[in-house]
């Protein structure tokens, strides 16, 4: 540890802990505290990656969670930040956009060529001749991108948990210890957010010689530890700010989801680079980034350090560097009278030359590029181009720059504040805010320590007033700075066009000329096209110098150039942490265990858990199915529709509710029969049928499908309300189980069940009853549901397996059999039933899919009619028919959604299809143009290899024409 | 996420809320030609401002009315349905 200083008060290591660490393959020592890219810079390891297009040596840059060139990988981990990522002891890392390690990385002649990749190269490149593109394509993929993905890594969660506090601080530095402090001791519930792994913001490295700021600094952070109302979280990154105050927090383990009363956002600036020569090379880094190795890590930044400057923060810099033993060879201000303030002073009496209206013409790497070995310092002109010819080098292995900050930005802009270009400031900063929000500290401008904490106080106090948890209201006294903290226009032209301006994704000065040369010249096409601001810093070291590009050369202002909006996340969340648990809600009905004792196929219907068909030995699915259909047609089966939708509708306008909201009559159902009924929506479309049965004057029982009652039932209560109908609705499609039983014997089977009068006399075909079932209080409809003789049970849920169990014990002698969906659709399939959703689609009105008889006539009004007026008017353009095909067909057959083809012309599709049925041959339900809708008509579907399958129109039903067998 | 009041059961996360689209009183389908018909079913102005919208609170099956800024997408207030007009 080499670059390893004496102790430094308030630093962040122990040196007590030791830790040992592997990088490319060497051993090296940090300490605990350390992040990996101080880690590696105590080491004298300077290079740290390499750069994203042209693979150039990088090293350290912010130090502040912004440096993507300081990215690593473990093998596991694909893109850990070196310069906020703690080092812990053992791991073996590498730097993740090399190929070959990172000091013969073996793309790095790809620099050599940089001029045939200009600004959008590869929208240029690569595309002609086109047949070459799958080529290029696969190299790029290969080349681009930063790190490696292992696909054989198992999946793992983290967990999600909730917060809310009154008042949640956003920043751990002067204004938000003071603003956490000041919203605490007013009761207020406070949550403060540090990124850094400890409290104290610029305190911790900017004003390291102020005595009085470090002891007011310890004093700040016992108070607020101190205090109970105060929860702290540090290395915690908010990550996205919603509607209401809904904020996400990340740290190493865990997302966090928090809502806020209010928010006291004080996330300090970001220091902004300088364009010039070769800015990019290991040993450049801002001045911020210097000290913060100084004082967090007791790391030497360099040897021998030229400063480029524009604000008072570069001569800290100077002196704090002087005091850990750098030499400053030079200062090159770019303002023309330098540093007004006493630390002007104080620098010239420490002996450091001051170039005054000089810039930094380019940093002059050594040999192999692995670090710099001078700066070239040239005057500037009085329009501010750079005057290269009068350069002089001057030896140094360090370049800091200071000339200038940017409010960090990104998550306010989420929140909805607005900024604006401050001519005084020269930076952006804050103009309105949404309520609730609030802005402390730097990010407004406020350069000045004690105003930054009364500012801190001020906000804080004020967002506890907003909250209700402060009585006083609290008017913010602090306004922004006074003299800027920014150069205008700290951008410099440079001949060998590697003056970078994003560090992230390789652009240069020269990129942007040439993109706006190009017509790309509004802020968000420029973005997309040169892809700046897209890397992982997201842009916070690279918008700001590029919107000052951008405004020169369309010769406009910064708020006429405008900046790209800022969304979550602030930075790049592993996926991880925002994966869910696959957690989906599954319904079963309450037979749900035998169906599984009894080897049932479920599928999914919707929410439910359905059985599709029952599995026999040594049979294959298709001929189950066929058995539990066979078995229904001769003997007995039972099925659990304990999934319909089941709807209570009572009161004295329950039959004026039902003739609104259904095409067909209800006024004159007599109590105890039921009717089929469909339903519309304003559009005329059929959205779902059930059948209707009266159980009184003013009590109805309503059937509805399985996937379409939670929508239907929601709009009934809307209609309900809006026609102010006295009608109670619920819904109890849960609360009720049912089951099916069908099939000749079914009145045998049920009569030992039952107190009801089954005989065809009592209980004719369309009756409903109330009665007992296997001692059970149950609600028997007679249905033709697959149509046989059939009864359909419904009882309460919890004895829904009892009866079940009882109908089987009774329908033993008949051989009785379950059977599932499959069998079902079949059966219903060959009785011409269409399924609503199925053989419908979000077109379907009832003149085509054969549902007029459903439409009750002289109706004053119901949802659809209206349309269906017009519809009437109109030609009909298709219609629901059976097709079949010959008994014994051994040719291809469709699925469903084939096409039906007529002269090399699409006319219609097939809804259904069963390849097998009772009746001995293929048969379905297609949609075809209304000319063709005669029984016997020929059509012709086009199956998936281009094959022709040619079948008939067939009148509906397939099966028992003259409904003998369900009316026995 | 936002937060919506229910009239019934107070603030709420949004996700506990279905939205219903806005407030549309239907034309008296005995009176209106079929273009008047159609422009009611099909057509939505998306007209900036305060809209009236119906918004169904899932967990209880309550229907309440929302005023809602809908360029700032700001909830105004929220009331129980009370015939055509606002309460």
């Amino acid at each position: 540890m080499k670059q390893r200083l004496a102790a430094q008060p308030g630093e962040w290591i122990d040196r007590t802990q030791e830790l040992e660490f592997r990088f490319e393959g060497e051993t090296y020592k940090g300490y605990a505290g350390d992040v990996i890219a101080s880690a590696l810079w105590a080491n004298g390891v300077q290079m740290t990656g390499r750069s994203f297009k042209y693979h150039r040596p990088r090293g350290i840059y912010s130090l502040a969670g912004h440096d993507a060139n300081a990215m690593f990988s473990d093998g596991t981990h694909t893109h850990l930040r070196g310069d906020s990522l703690p080092l812990v002891a053992g791991m073996d890392l590498r730097a993740v956009n090399t190929f070959g390690g990172l000091k013969g990385d073996k793309l790095n002649w790809v620099e050599l060529f940089s001029r045939f990749m200009p600004v959008g190269f590869y929208y240029k490149v690569f595309h002609r001749p086109a047949w070459l593109f799958p080529f290029h394509e696969k190299q790029i993929r290969k080349i681009a991108g930063l790190g490696e993905i292992n696909p054989a890594l198992p999946s793992t969660t983290s967990p999600k948990d909730y917060a809310w506090c009154d008042v949640l601080v956003v920043g751990g530095g002067a204004a938000g210890l003071e603003a956490a402090l000041a919203a605490g001791r007013t009761g207020a519930r406070v949550l403060l957010i540090e990124q850094q792994a400890r409290l104290g913001g610029s305190l911790a490295w900017q004003h390291g010689r102020d005595e009085e700021a470090q002891r007011a600094y310890g004093t700040l952070v016992e108070a607020v530890l101190a205090l109970e109302a105060v929860e702290v979280r540090c290395a915690t990154m908010v990550g996205g700010h919603y509607a209401d105050h809904w904020v996400a927090l990340f740290d190493a383990d865990r997302m966090s989801k928090v809502r806020a009363g209010a928010v006291v956002y004080a996330p300090g600036a970001i220091e902004q680079p300088a364009v010039f020569g070769h800015n990019d090379l290991p040993g450049v880094m801002l001045g911020s980034a210097a000290q913060r190795l100084v004082r967090l890590y007791a790391t030497k930044p360099c040897e021998r350090m030229v400063l480029l400057a524009a604000n008072s923060q570069a001569y800290g810099v100077a002196l704090d560097m002087l005091e850990a033993g750098v030499e400053v060879a030079a200062i090159a201000d770019l303002r023309p009278d330098g540093e007004p303030s006493v630390l002007g002073e104080e620098v010239a009496a420490a002996g450091v030359p001051i170039h005054c209206g000089h810039a930094v013409y380019e940093a002059v790497a050594k040999g192999d590029k692995s670090g710099l070995r001078g700066a070239v310092v040239a005057p500037l002109r009085d329009d501010g181009e750079i005057e290269s010819s009068r350069g002089q080098l001057i030896a140094c292995d360090g370049i800091a720059v200071s000339v200038g900050w940017m409010p960090n930005a990104a998550l306010l802009s989420q929140a909805g504040v607005k900024f604006a270009y401050e001519q005084t400031l020269q930076q952006l900063a804050p103009v309105s805010k949404p309520d609730g929000i609030f802005v402390a500290g730097r990010a407004r401008g406020t350069y000045d320590l004690d105003a930054q904490r009364i500012d801190g106080r001020d906000q804080g106090a004020a967002a506890a007033y907003y909250t209700g948890r402060e009585d006083k209201q609290i008017s913010p006294r602090v306004e922004s700075c006074k003299t800027a903290h920014s150069h205008p226009y700290p951008i410099f032209a440079h001949s060998g066009k590697k003056n970078f301006v994003d560090f992230d994704e390789d652009l240069h000065l020269t990129d942007f000329v040439n993109a706006h040369q190009e017509g790309y010249d509004s802020v968000e096409l420029l973005k997309r096209y040169s892809t700046v601001g897209m890397g992982p810093s997201q842009g916070k070291l690279a918008n700001m110098n590029a919107m000052r590009i951008l405004a020169k050369l369309n010769g406009d202002t910064i708020d006429e150039t405008g900046s790209t909006t800022s969304r979550p996340f602030y930075q790049p969340v592993p996926l991880g942490h925002l994966a869910g648990r696959r957690f989906h809600p599954m319904r079963q009905t309450p037979m749900h265990a035998w169906h599984a004792a009894h080897d049932a196929e479920f599928y999914h219907a919707g929410d439910w858990y359905r059985p599709e068909y029952y599995r026999r030995a040594n049979t294959h699915r298709d001929e189950c199915i066929f058995q539990e259909a066979q078995q229904v047609r001769t003997g007995l089966g039972v099925i659990d529709v304990g999934t319909l939708g089941k709807l209570l509708i009572n009161g004295p306008d329950a039959v004026e509710l039902l003739e609104r909201l259904y095409t067909g009559r209800f006024k004159k159902r007599a109590v105890g029969r039921y009717r089929y009924a469909v339903a519309l929506d304003e559009s005329g479309v059929v959205i779902e049928d059930g059948v209707i049965a009266r159980l009184a004057e003013d009590r109805f029982y309503v059937t509805a499908t399985s996937s379409g009652v939670g929508a239907f039932y929601r709009e009934m209560l809307r209609w309900a309300a809006i026609w102010g109908l006295d009608v109670t609705l619920s819904n109890a499609t849960g609360q009720l189980a049912a089951l099916n039983l069908a099939g000749p014997h079914s009145r045998e089977a049920l009569t030992a069940l039952t107190d009801i009068d089954l005989s065809p006399e009592a209980f004719p075909y369309l009756g409903v009853r109330e009665g007992e079932v296997a001692g059970v209080r149950a609600l028997v409809m007679r249905v033709g549901f697959v149509g046989e003789l059939g009864y359909e049970v419904h009882v309460p849920a919890w004895q829904g397996a009892h009866v079940w169990q009882s109908i089987f014990a009774a329908g033993e002698p008949w051989g009785v059999r379950a059977f599932g969906v499959e069998a079902q659709r079949l059966l219903r399939l060959e009785k011409g039933h269409l399924i609503v959703g199925h053989d419908t689609d979000a077109l379907t009105h009832p003149y085509e899919a054969g549902l007029a008889g459903a439409i009750g006539k002289n109706k004053p009004f119901f949802v659809g009619q209206r349309s269906l007026q017009i519809y009437r008017k109109r030609e009909t353009k298709r219609v629901l028919v059976g097709v079949r095909w010959p008994d014994g067909f051994k040719g291809g057959l469709p699925e469903e959604c084939h096409l039906i083809i007529k002269d090399g012309r699409m006319v219609g599709r097939i809804t259904s299809i069963a390849p097998v049925s009772t009746l001995g041959y293929a048969l379905g339900m297609a949609f075809v143009e209304p000319d063709m809708a005669e029984p016997g008509t020929r059509i012709e579907v086009r199956l998936d290899d281009g094959a022709m399958s040619v079948a008939e129109v067939a009148a509906l039903p397939f099966y028992d024409r003259d409904d003998e067998r369900q009316g026995l | 996420m936002k937060i919506l009041h229910c009239p019934i059961n107070g603030p709420r996360p949004i996700q506990e809320f279905s939205f219903g689209g806005a407030v549309r009183p239907m034309p008296d389908p005995q009176q209106v030609d079929d273009e008047a018909w159609a422009d009611y079913v099909f057509n939505r102005d998306g007209e900036q401002g305060i809209q009236r919208e119906w918004w169904y609170h899932i967990a209880s099956n309550t229907w309440f009315i929302a005023e809602r800024n809908i360029t700032s997408d700001q909830f105004i207030r929220t009331y129980l349905w009370n015939g055509e007009e606002a309460s």
